[in-house]
């Protein structure tokens, strides 16, 4: 799609929206619509609002409006040999830059490289009732008002309209590679326990079906150091197997009953839940095809919270709720953003 | 002004008797913190031992309506923690006690009077330590880094103070405690651990902080290059960036900056040059050794009149030493300097750095110029004598127009050091009224009575119109509908 800057008539949509008290459904390339509840309501939609607006490698920045494809952002910093570190879902081909960012879901590179947050700069946003708000910028270091920009993330455009974001970009990885081992759930936990208290370059992880598989970054000689310390297999089609993770086009997630996003401490033990899981982010990150909601209370009694993150029943909960002084919080904030509050209503929590 | 005799009686009760101080003499130690142009003898000063304390004296505060200061170890370089008139002084020094070093989850869980380095020297048994390196981490305390969202020499690589953070327990307003973040990385719900971050005590009380560890690198290496042009350094700069290496430190100093050094620390910087780099690579064997050969060749190629790279962990401390010991070096050579936090992007740093010597021409003032040129964090400068008349409104004059100079090259007032009372008016030029109006109405929704830290980091509308009847740009007077007074 051409660039094109749509922010008056995206202006002129959500004013005559606050005007009516008429809620709208901020949508970007809607790939990511299962996740969290949604109203029927009006589409806002940002696929009109595209472009890089800015991107100079030497930087490390990327700023680019909230409609523009994800996988043109990811193409376009790696003509340059640059990534998005976080490594991103986008769960379909029409995922956008602001959808991304509003979701705020990092990939396997999560536990080594940081969430979406850590590499949010400045954002314009579009506020409930038609202000148009820059906050941060496109500097690495900026420390001059509240750090609104970061708050977007994964706010789910509760609190704005994300018309443009400017992101840290880092280098990619010069060499890869991916290791398989053969372990049952007890031993790949310790394993990956072990491998943390290394300064081995591990960028990704998984467990699934009796194999733990580690994705490792360097120069050709470090990966074959740390393969003869590691041991394993190397396999071939190691960035196949991390895209099917990511992008959940996994067999593990081949499934119509509910499915959970658990976040446990990485030193949990393995859950006891009547499935197996699929285990990212060296321990933290493990989904469960479950039906059963009771999940959620042994996530809890781990030490940990749980999203349902796909197949969620109209009943459901999907966000664990935050405390109730948390929850003032929320709504203050949300109050300032949006106090009409017509901006993706109770996607998030009923009463925000 | 005398305090309220009910109030200290209250604080006493709730606190003990040497927890607060309430004469003149008792509190004209904490008048200022490192931003000594800017001082206030606070009316009251209280020092609890422990979370319950500080809810206390909010509690009370609150019931009083006074307003609450934090302060750390004050070495806060923006007057944040600058004492208000009524106030009380909360000094969080004595909640100084690391509560856990776990090197499994790789985190530390502290109370905020902890120091900076405290954290990494208590993680180091475990091979492990805290990223964030403020210069004064030595006194400067964790509280603080929070409050400030302090960086260091090794953001680039490691980030900020808010990227090395897992969760944060603030005291409200009122004495109610709120976790924000999570050890776990991501809390459920909107992420409120960045708004916290960097707020300068404006929207809570910091009372425990559990921040993320990160392993001693196997191998680090530093080169220094010296160049006869800066514009060739700072271009410099960007290739190695651009090269996609990615160094843990990346400083450049100016001549004056490295003639005041070299004659203070002699740490073998050539004093001929017009700009030094000093490039950090750590990680992997392997990898710093590839990186460290494709660095050095490309600064030779970016014209480098001399390279050396540290043979031993001896000669990198004092090849530090000088950018380390920059400010009290630059320090001697006039009976006051004014240090300067802009932040710009890194293709503008050899403009930048020319249209700060015409300004400094201009100005009658000397400055030189240290920064964090890897992510574009500068810090001129200033040299003046406050004792001349008129001399430190020069320095103010100077050093606002270089921030402003910063915002219009699409930079920002403050990279590091905050916005505290310094750079209230320079907020002005880079905000609008309605970014303004925004970060007033986020203050109410965390303190809804403006109790915290009034007066900081924010500046009102009204003293942005008059900072903007002094300076007009473009002809445009910025927040021209507001009444000037």
């Amino acid at each position: 799609m051409a660039d094109r800057d749509a922010t008056a008539e995206l202006v002129d949509r959500v004013r005559d929206a606050t005007a009516r008290r008429a809620p709208l459904r901020v949508v970007g390339g809607d790939t990511k619509r299962f996740l969290g509840r949604i109203l029927e309501c009006d589409l806002l939609e940002l696929d009109v609002h595209t472009g890089i607006v800015s991107y100079d490698p030497a930087e490390l920045v990327i700023t680019a409006r909230g409609g523009t494809r994800l996988d043109a952002i990811v193409a376009a910093l790696g003509q340059h040999g640059q990534r998005l570190p976080f490594e991103p879902p986008s769960f379909g081909g029409a995922a956008t830059l602001g959808g991304t960012v509003a979701c705020g879901l990092s990939g396997p590179a999560r536990a080594f490289a940081g969430p979406l947050r850590d590499y949010m700069l400045g954002a314009r946003i579009l506020a409930g009732d038609g202000r148009v708000l820059r906050f941060g910028g496109e500097v690495m270091k900026n420390v001059a008002g509240y750090d609104v920009a970061r708050t977007m993330a994964g706010a789910f455009g509760t609190l704005g309209v994300l018309l443009d974001v400017s992101l840290k970009v880092l280098p990619a990885a010069r060499h890869t590679r991916t290791l398989a081992l053969e372990l049952d759930q007890p031993a790949a936990l310790a394993h990956l326990e072990q491998l943390a208290r290394t300064s081995l370059p591990l960028s990704a992880s998984s467990w699934t079906d009796g194999v733990l598989w580690l994705r490792f970054e360097g120069s050709e000689r470090t990966l074959d150091d740390v393969q003869r310390r590691v041991g394993g297999e190397a396999v071939d089609d190691g960035a196949a197997l991390w895209t099917s993770v990511r992008e959940q086009t996994h067999r593990f997630f081949a499934t119509g009953t509910r499915t959970w996003r658990l976040h446990v401490p990485a030193s949990a033990p393995p859950l006891d839940l009547p499935a197996d899981p699929l285990i990212e982010w060296n321990g933290m990150q493990r989904w469960y095809a479950l039906d059963s909601t009771d999940v959620r209370d042994v996530a809890i009694a781990g030490g940990g919270n749980a999203t349902l993150f796909r197949n969620a029943r109209p009943e459901d909960t999907v966000f664990e709720r935050p405390p109730e002084a948390v929850m003032r919080l929320h709504k203050a904030l949300k109050a300032v953003f949006d106090p009409a509050g017509i901006l993706n209503p109770s996607r998030m929590y009923p009463d925000l | 002004m005398a305090p309220d005799p009910a109030l200290v009686r209250k604080l006493r009760e709730s606190l003990g008797k040497e927890a607060v101080l309430a004469s003149a003499e008792s509190c004209v130690a904490f008048d200022c913190d490192a931003l000594t142009a800017h001082r206030r003898t606070p009316d009251l000063v209280v020092l609890p031992t422990d979370t319950a304390g500080v809810q206390a004296v909010l509690r009370i505060a609150a019931a009083h309506g006074t307003p609450v200061v934090a302060r750390g170890a004050g070495t806060g370089l923006s007057g944040g923690a600058l004492p208000v008139e009524g106030g009380i002084l909360l000094v969080l020094s004595r909640l100084n006690r690391i509560l856990e070093v776990d090197p499994r989850r790789r985190l530390a869980r502290v109370q905020p009077g902890v120091t900076n380095l405290a954290v990494s020297d208590a993680a180091a048994p475990h091979g492990l330590f805290y990223a964030p390196d403020p210069s004064s981490q030595v006194a400067c305390t964790i509280g603080g880094n929070v409050a400030e969202n302090s960086g260091g020499v090794h953001c680039l690589k490691y980030g900020l103070t808010v990227h090395n953070l897992l969760e944060v327990v603030i005291a409200t307003w009122d004495g109610e405690l709120v976790t924000v973040g999570s050890p776990l990385g991501e809390a459920p719900g909107l992420s409120l651990l960045p708004l916290v971050t960097g707020s300068e005590g404006m929207l809570g009380v910091v009372v425990e902080t559990t921040v993320r560890l990160v392993p001693v690198p196997e191998r680090v290496e530093l080169v220094l290059a010296a160049f006869d042009d800066v514009a060739a350094c700072a271009d410099a700069v960007g290739g190695i960036i651009a090269a996609g290496i990615l160094p843990a430190g990346l400083e450049m100093m100016d001549g004056p900056a490295i003639r005041a050094v070299e004659a203070f620390v002699q740490c073998g910087y050539p004093v001929d040059a017009a700009a030094v780099l000093l490039c950090e690579l750590d990680g992997l064997a392997h990898d710093v050794e590839a990186q460290l050969a494709e660095t050095v060749e490309l600064l030779r190629r970016g014209g480098a009149t001399s390279l050396r790279v540290a043979r031993d962990a001896a000669e990198r401390a004092r090849m530090w030493s000088g950018r380390k010991s920059a400010f009290p070096a630059v320090g001697r050579l006039a009976p006051d300097y004014y240090c300067m936090d802009g932040t710009i992007p890194r293709r503008q740093l050899a403009a930048v750095l020319a249209r700060i010597a015409e300004m400094s021409r201009e100005a009658g003032l000397a400055v030189a110029n240290v920064f964090h040129a890897g992510d574009g964090n500068l810090h001129p400068l200033i040299l003046f004598d406050a004792g001349q008349p008129g001399d430190l409104e020069r320095a103010e004059r100077l050093g606002a127009a270089i921030l402003e100079l910063c915002v219009a090259v699409g930079g920002t007032v403050t990279g590091e050091h905050g916005v505290g009372v310094e750079k209230l008016g320079p907020m002005c030029s880079q905000f609008g009224t309605p970014e303004l109006e925004a970060f007033h109405s986020i203050k109410r929704a965390f303190d809804p009575h403006g109790r915290l830290n009034p007066g900081k980091a924010v500046p009102t509308l009204a003293r942005c119109a008059e900072y903007g009847a002094m300076r007009v740009h473009g002809g445009k007077l910025p927040h021209a509908h507001l009444p000037r007074f």
